[in-house]
């Protein structure tokens, strides 16, 4: 049963026979029933009827006009073509014009629909019955005697061999499935813990491709490198650098705090793994006054003075060192892979 | 001859009924329209938060199939020779490039991509208003609770969606967000490592994650929600909408206007009026400028990276929790990045399950149409304030370097508040909110029963000043009034009349203790009685 069908009498408030209405001279919180309904000045006066049909023809109007303009932009502007729109800054011309047309000719369909509705469509509220989602209890009694009827005519209870190997057979078969899913890459095996780097191979910088000298290195300048042999190019390039990455700076020996890591320098340039222990972002933030390493990321803030130390944020531990020295040529070069597995943790690291 | 007049009645009728005969015939269309063609809405400007998401859904959904016409999802490396001068000669993936190619190349593909990626976030931003206006009037009650976690749902798929969609260009900044998802599955122990090496083909980044991405954000994904989305509607139709307590509103039935025409043309209307804004919000403002970012680099990044707002919530757990790690057996527990992992679905948990722990309080078994206002359930109120504020640090959290650098705070300063915030703050919420509901309430009694302030101030012949309250309607009064009082529950005496003891078991005095908070003396303000309302107004009135 629908609305409209109800007639005016069974609201609330003209329903002579309901208790609100009754109760209303005694207690004044009852409920007065739906407020009578106030016309509109559209309800009342053609005039304002025909301003707003007005209104909305002009804004449908105006709909067609943008759409006009749209399709206009699209022929005539060239997709290259920059334009300076105050306050935005420089833009694309195109992307403007049809964005801005686009969004007229929607607006303007949206503006009149509602506008329409708000001053020339019938606002008067009405009332619908709800009912109870429960079912009644004669329904709920036919379907538990239907449901019984037909599981014993299926004899599932019964056949207790049928059901078993029947879930038996249900659970298996999704095995099957995850199966399939093995091969969408390989076993971790120890991927994780080898990088590009190991014993004579030269440190190339990044900005000119060219092996490291350490007067190459100014104490307070960070510099990243790479294992030599590495290529753009190379179709393992990104996976590669993603765990070769370094940085370097040059300290003064007695600055160094941490004996080993004294130790794995070269004329006080230490080398360390660029990629944070915490999620894996590139650290790329250097104070030169502290030796302090931020990732930009998370904010993870490494001493390079100091072993790698974490100093601030949510990293585990320390950054992995690579071991460095100058060889014969004058080059600086790695004396071995990274003793430890660089990048985030993970279980089996250890 | 009466064959002779029955054609001529067909052929009398208009083509428009021909056609709903003909689809009536095989779909039977007029008794679905019986049904629903007057069907009767409220109106409430709330209830429009909805209709935002659904609309924005939907403008995703066409805005996405263009962009699929244009898109590849590739992760083979190319060298840029294209129309944006700037990365010329530099290499990228192909994903990157025809990211490229739609956004200086295809005419009206960059507006096209904008509007994609704005709806994206005003549906998220929707679903999540929608979803608190939901929780604070309490319209997740029953019979509603299992649209709510529908809609929940919905929600959190979108922000999956959302995830997977904004990592498809393989641009620096959300390769940076791909690297930390990799590192937090990295933390799950035992099968970390592998769901990594699973998920990527191998390691990261690899050559498998944009193409997979791309299902999952164009197909999967998609399509459930579609489905739930659907669902959902139909759950709205068959429940028939809530309504806010008035005059004429009762819990059975139900006060608007028509489907058709008014609901028809301003629910119609407002999905252009949506689009419309979106459109113009496009057309203005630059999002997601991947050419200003670059391909990317795992040994590359960029400072101040963000990811989409709805994903600060997650960034700010990961950015604040202390960096805990724990070494035995030759095993790492990487409680740093877990916890945080873990944490993330559990806050957003508790506010899905929260319905069935009200209704497991308050054994409240009907079914309720009326809404309430959020001063009304003070406790409820106060919960969900609460998590609110929880979500908002860790969003304070997620964006800790962009506080710091545009307020010159310490980044340190910010972590540790956020880190003790995050158990505080709600905390404080919980209980100023609570006041604050309790003190409208007082309010409302107040008005009731003296009336309304109108800001006239009165001299009485013998000089002393007052200040003339205007009695409320009955309308007013009935609306302040007509809100439900439940009395918390007791506890059954522990020996029965029998003499018989019977010890209430602990979850009993769990339940009993928390419908004292709900209910309970000072946790709601009595209403107002008939009789306290008829001493004030006869004889003592100021009038």
């Amino acid at each position: 049963m629908s609305s409209q069908d109800i007639p005016e009498e069974t609201l609330p408030s003209a329903q002579g026979a309901h208790e609100g209405a009754v109760a209303t001279a005694g207690d004044p919180f009852a409920d007065p029933g739906l407020p009578p309904h106030e016309h509109r000045i559209q309800d009342i006066d053609e005039q304002a009827a025909r301003r707003s049909e007005r209104v909305v023809a002009m804004l449908f109007t105006l709909s067609m006009l943008a759409t006009v303009g749209f399709i206009a932009s699209y022929v005539t502007l060239p997709v290259d073509k920059n334009i300076y729109v105050f306050p935005i800054g420089h833009i694309s011309a195109l992307n403007f014009a049809l964005g801005l047309t686009l969004g007229v000719a929607l607006f303007c369909i949206g503006a009149g629909a509602v506008h329409w509705a708000r001053t020339l469509m019938s606002d008067v509220e009405v009332a619908d019955d709800r009912h109870p989602i429960e079912a009644s209890p004669e329904v709920k009694a036919k379907v538990m005697d239907d449901f019984r009827q037909g599981a014993e005519e299926s004899g599932l209870g019964r056949r207790k061999l049928i059901r078993n190997t029947m879930f038996g057979a249900l659970a298996l078969l999704p095995l099957s499935a995850v199966v399939l899913f093995r091969d969408l890459g390989p076993l971790p095996g120890t991927k994780l813990r080898k990088t590009a780097w190991s014993e004579g191979k030269m440190l190339i910088n990044q900005n000119t491709m060219q092996p490291l000298r350490p007067e190459d290195v100014q104490v307070g300048s960070l510099t990243f490198a790479m294992p030599e042999g590495m290529k753009e190019e190379d179709h393992d390039f990104q996976q590669e650098i993603a765990k070769a990455a370094l940085m370097i700076v040059r300290l003064r020996p007695e600055n160094i705090k941490d004996k080993r890591s004294l130790d794995w320098s070269a004329d006080g340039i230490v080398a360390y793994s660029k990629i944070c222990t915490h999620v894996g972002c590139p650290i790329s933030l250097y104070e030169q006054q502290t030796h302090h390493v931020l990732c930009p990321c998370h904010q993870s803030t490494f001493d390079l003075s100091d072993g790698g130390r974490v100093i601030f944020g949510p990293a585990g531990h320390a950054l992995p060192q690579l071991r460095i020295k100058v060889n014969d040529k004058g080059y600086l070069e790695a004396m071995g892979d990274f003793s430890e597995p660089v990048g985030p943790a993970f279980w089996e690291r250890g | 001859m009466s064959t002779a007049s029955a054609s001529d009645n067909r052929r009398k009728a208009p083509a428009g009924e021909r056609v709903a005969d003909w689809a009536d015939g095989r779909l039977g269309i007029y008794s679905l329209a019986k049904a629903n063609m007057r069907k009767i809405f409220p109106d409430h400007w709330s209830f429009m938060l909805g209709e935002v998401c659904l609309y924005s859904f939907v403008i995703i959904i066409l805005t996405g199939v263009y962009l699929t016409m244009f898109f590849h999802p590739s992760m083979n490396e190319v060298v840029y020779h294209g129309s944006y001068t700037p990365l010329q000669g530099v290499q990228m993936s192909e994903a990157f490039r025809s990211t490229l190619n739609i956004s200086f190349d295809v005419r009206g593909g960059l507006l096209i991509r904008q509007i994609h990626h704005w709806a994206a976030l005003i549906f998220l931003a929707g679903m999540f208003v929608h979803m608190m206006r939901v929780f604070f009037t309490g319209a997740f009650r029953k019979p509603r609770e299992v649209n709510w976690l529908f809609g929940f749902l919905l929600f959190v798929l979108g922000m999956f969606t959302g995830f997977t969609g904004y990592s498809l260009p393989d641009d620096l900044l959300s390769g940076t967000g791909v690297r930390f998802m990799e590192g937090a599955i990295l933390s799950v122990p035992i099968v970390g490592t592998y769901i990594s090496m699973f998920l990527f083909g191998g390691e990261f980044p690899g050559s498998d994650f944009v193409p997979r991405f791309f299902s999952i954000h164009v197909l999967l994904l998609p399509g459930i929600m579609l489905g739930l989305l659907v669902a959902h509607l139909i759950l709205v139709f068959y429940h028939k909408h809530t309504q806010f307590p008035g005059p004429g509103k009762k819990n059975e039935n139900v006060v608007g206007m028509p489907l058709l025409p008014v609901y028809m043309a301003k629910a119609g209307g407002f999905f252009f009026l949506v689009f419309g804004v979106i459109a113009a919000i496009a057309a203005i403002a630059t999002i997601n400028p991947i050419w200003a970012m670059g391909p990317y680099r795992p040994d590359q990044v960029s400072t101040g990276a963000q990811p989409d707002w709805y994903m600060g919530f997650a960034e700010g757990l990961i950015r604040v929790m202390p960096g805990w790690e724990i070494n035995v057996w030759g095993h790492t527990f990487v409680l740093g990045v877990f916890i945080p992992l873990v944490i993330f679905p559990l806050v957003l948990g508790a506010i899905a399950v929260y319905p069935f722990i009200e209704s497991w309080v308050t054994g409240d078994k009907r079914e309720h149409h009326l809404l309430d206002r959020p001063r009304n359930a003070p406790t409820r109120t106060a919960f969900g304030a609460a998590w609110i504020a929880a979500y908002f640090v860790m969003l304070v959290g997620g964006g800790n370097d962009l506080w710091a650098t545009h307020f010159h705070l310490s980044i340190n300063a910010i972590t540790w508040f956020v880190r003790v915030g995050f158990f505080v703050v709600p905390v404080l919420t919980f209980i100023a909110t609570k006041r604050i509901c309790l003190g409208l309430q007082r309010r409302d009694k107040d008005k009731v029963l003296h009336g309304r302030e109108t800001g006239i101030i009165k001299r009485l012949p013998h000089g002393e000043f007052i200040e003339v309250h205007e009695p409320l309607s009955q309308d007013q009064l009935h609306t302040l009034t007509s809100h439900e009082q439940p009395k918390p529950l007791e506890l059954e005496p522990e020996v029965d009349e029998n003499g018989v003891a019977r010890k209430a078991s602990a979850t009993q005095r769990l339940r009993v203790k928390l419908s004292k908070g709900y209910y309970g003396e000072g946790n709601q303000i009595p209403k107002p009685t008939v009789q306290e309302y008829e001493e004030i107004t006869s004889g003592h009135g100021h009038h």
